[in-house]
């Protein structure tokens, strides 16, 4: 039997195949020719070229975000993978699986300052869960498999693994993935306390004003975590918010669902946080966009905190209970619980919560008005909903003002719908996202929605778009402004709107044309729902350059420093100024 | 306010020492380094070497202060890193050993000589090296003890100082060896 033998370069495809990837997203360089030669004509992965290494990351990000498997990146050594570095934050930020190979010089030449390097492990460290330099042509194959798996297990996150030229030249022997799962960062997640259980159902059922909010945890622990976490608002009949991260999993449609929380949340999600006495937190991690004021952040509650990292527990707010482990094993044994105790006893009656959450209601903090012929920012999102809620639809953002109405205008019935850059707020995410989106489901309808400033931080992805023939429709809420930042200056600097104006903006339709693709351009409310309608009905991509009303600010609003129950409704609301702590935060 | 005032009353900050088992490969040191700058914790003393060959694991003691949130926070993020296989706090555990290698250079003439020799003999310290213009002494043991002598050092002439920074160990039988076969 002959001895498998491959040039290292070879091998690393192998073991991307071996490991299950279909697509990379990536861009050539000098430092990783070998591994292009080896991708020449390969038929078991297809590479996506993007024309900007950090697109090549969000894609990956948007890839592995609708399907749950790990998204993979090529770049080349130096600029090619220091243009990574913010795609990789993100991935980071918001636990998303990624495998990112970068070239790097020949070992010989590490430390020599040589042509287009650069140190890419010490870069990269603090902005991925693990990453590797690799010196040994003999480690080659096992560094990789351990990769996905580091990349893939526990709290999710990127892998960078740093190639030098030698090694993907080199002579390497393929050593098949070994079977055996390995325990990585000590997390034995199967290893369920059973009292603890008990105890927070017990508390969960015998609470009188109980309330659950989720993450992306919920997310990425995968779609039966969602069903999972769907029927325990059921069961308990209790209120339920979501994170901007977390969208999804419980249907926009299920009665308990009280909408997002968080900065730009809705009252009732946020007055019913601040007044809970039990709080059940799955999956998500108590982010400063969440919490608002911390010594003010649900005073007299008992607090359960269901996640797989366990430094996420105790981390900015001391809980009663932390459980390390999965969301969906969690759920699962606490449902089982929960069912158990029920039989024994009833379920504190609710009645009195529920008037009180149903009042918090009626003020309709997502409520706007209409009028007149310029289209509210709002209404677009909702007309958009409108529109595409019965197609099979992904939806991306970028960063922004835009980015809040979508998590609050637009409804998600399923997981993994949803891809927005949560943690690090990367404008430009978006259009690059919806390209590893659209690769993943080509026959779904894929929209950015985007503003017109995030746009232009990676418009140069139009061309990927073109090249591939991805028919992502591309929803700009042009307000000519960057429009969370003139908000902000609005509210906390006596609307002193330096440099936030977006000046000398393209033509986008004609920006669009020089693409060959579509360009779409609505001024007028009343012919916006047309404007969607013909979006969705042309085949190809479609830039659509929504005029929106200019000055329109994003409320609800916890201003910066403020509590839950300090939110301010909209700009005719009395709001004091920010505190000087308040002005400190971002 | 007052209701709320519970969150703003800080914790009294403790020493700690910690005492990891890591991987002795390029790059451990820095994770755990660069996670201490980068989140904002405090290291005191840090000292770290190879203790296992075969498997190629090294031993990072290290001494850092914190309220106890702090403290278990920085114990799950060090648990995060790949190659950082187990955390001990041994202030937790219980009684344990802590030691520091001092190297003391002391340039001193006349009669501070004989007073320089006889500190070195009260604290047990070794002389490593002599001129007819200095000394070279060799102290180990606590940290407060070191400090101790170092400081009497430097009331007798001019001085240049080498500390290794803290060794630990828990006391008693107990051994990490079960601990060592699971990695």
């Amino acid at each position: 039997m002959a001895i498998n033998y491959n040039s290292g370069a070879e091998a690393v495809i192998k073991a991307l195949v071996e490991n299950g990837v279909e697509v990379i997203f990536g861009y050539p360089g000098g430092a990783v020719l070998p591994l292009y030669d080896a991708l020449f004509e390969n038929k078991n992965i297809k590479h996506i070229l993007v024309r900007h290494e950090q697109a090549a990351v969000h894609a990956a990000e948007g890839y592995a975000r609708s399907t749950g498997k790990v998204g993979c990146v090529l770049v080349t050594s130096g600029p090619g993978a220091t243009n990574a570095i913010t795609g990789l934050t993100d991935a980071l930020m918001d636990s998303i699986p990624i495998i990112c190979l970068s070239g790097q010089v020949p070992t010989h030449l590490i430390g020599t300052d040589a042509f287009q390097e650069a140190d890419t492990t010490g870069i990269s460290r603090p902005c991925t869960k693990h990453n590797y330099l690799v010196k040994d042509a003999n480690k080659l194959c096992e560094i990789i498999h351990k990769s996905f798996v580091i990349a893939s297990s526990g709290r999710p996150g990127p892998v960078l693994i740093d190639l030098p030229k030698d090694i993907q030249l080199a002579n390497v022997k393929y050593v098949n993935k070994v079977s055996k799962i390995e325990k990585h960062n000590n997390v034995n997640i199967s290893n369920i306390d059973k009292d603890l259980i008990h105890k927070v159902a017990t508390l969960l059922l015998q609470a009188e004003r109980p309330i659950i909010y989720g993450g992306g945890g919920v997310v990425n622990s995968g779609p039966y975590a969602s069903k999972l976490l769907t029927e325990l608002v059921n069961i308990l009949d209790c209120p339920v918010t979501l994170t901007l991260m977390g969208l999804g999993c419980v249907p926009n449609t299920n009665k308990n669902f009280l909408g997002m929380l968080g900065m730009h949340g809705t009252y009732e999600a946020n007055l019913a946080m601040h007044n809970c006495d039990v709080m059940l937190n799955v999956g998500a991690r108590f982010d400063d966009r969440v919490t608002g004021r911390l010594n003010a952040f649900a005073p007299n509650s008992k607090k359960i905190h269901i996640d797989v990292d366990k430094s996420s527990i105790n981390k900015v707010v001391s809980v009663d209970y932390g459980i390390v482990g999965d969301c969906k094993e969690v759920l699962s044994a606490l449902i089982h619980e929960v069912k158990k105790l029920h039989n024994q006893k009833s379920i504190k009656s609710k009645t009195k919560w529920w008037s009180q959450i149903n009042q918090w209601k009626e003020k309709d903090s997502l409520g706007f008005k209409q009028i007149g012929n310029n289209i509210k920012p709002q209404q677009a999102i909702k007309s958009l909903y409108e529109k595409t809620k019965n197609f099979d639809t992904y939806i991306t953002t970028e960063v922004g003002q835009h980015q809040m109405w979508a998590a609050q205008y637009f409804g998600f019935s399923k997981p993994n719908r949803w891809m927005t850059s949560g943690g690090l707020g990367t404008m430009g995410y978006g259009l690059p996202s919806s390209v590893g989106v659209q690769i993943a489901h080509p026959k779904s309808l894929v929209i950015d929605i985007s503003g017109e400033a995030s746009f232009l931080m990676n418009m140069q992805e139009l061309s990927t778009i073109v090249q591939y023939k991805l028919p992502v429709k591309i929803f700009i809420l042009n307000n000519e402004w960057m429009g969370m930042v003139r908000q902000w200056q609005e509210l906390n600097h006596g609307s002193r709107y330096s440099e936030s104006y977006t000046a000398s903006l393209p033509d986008f339709v004609k920006l669009a044309e020089s693409f060959g693709i579509e360009g779409l351009r609505v001024d007028n409310i009343n012919n916006l729902e047309t404007t969607i309608d013909q979006m969705i009905k042309i085949k190809g991509p479609v830039i659509a350059d929504i005029r929106v009303e200019k000055e329109e600010n994003c409320f609800p609003m916890i201003p910066s420093g403020a509590a839950h129950n300090e939110m301010i409704l909209s700009s005719d609301d009395n709001h004091n100024d920010t505190s000087n702590e308040g002005l400190a935060l971002v | 306010m007052s209701v709320y005032q519970k969150n703003e009353v800080e914790e009294v900050e403790t020493s700690r020492t910690l005492s990891l088992i890591v991987d002795n490969q390029p790059g451990t040191l820095a994770r755990v380094i660069g996670l201490f700058s980068g989140r904002g914790y405090n290291i005191e003393s840090l000292t770290v070497t190879e203790i296992d060959k075969m498997r190629n694991l090294s031993r990072i003691s290290l001494v850092t202060r914190g309220t106890s949130m702090t403290i278990e926070q920085i114990k799950s993020q060090l648990l995060r890193i790949v190659p950082v296989h187990i955390v001990r706090d041994l202030t937790l555990e219980g009684q344990f050993i802590k030691s520091e290698l001092a190297l003391v250079k002391l340039v001193v003439k006349g009669a501070n000589r004989v007073e320089a020799l006889r500190v070195a003999e009260t604290f047990r310290a070794r002389t490593l090296d002599v001129t007819l213009s200095s000394f070279i002494f060799e102290l180990t043991g606590k940290p407060s003890k070191l400090d101790a002598f170092i400081d009497l050092m430097r009331s007798l002439g001019d001085t240049e100082i080498s500390r290794t920074g803290v060794s630990a160990i828990s006391r008693g039988n107990k051994t990490e060896t079960k601990l060592l076969d699971q990695i």
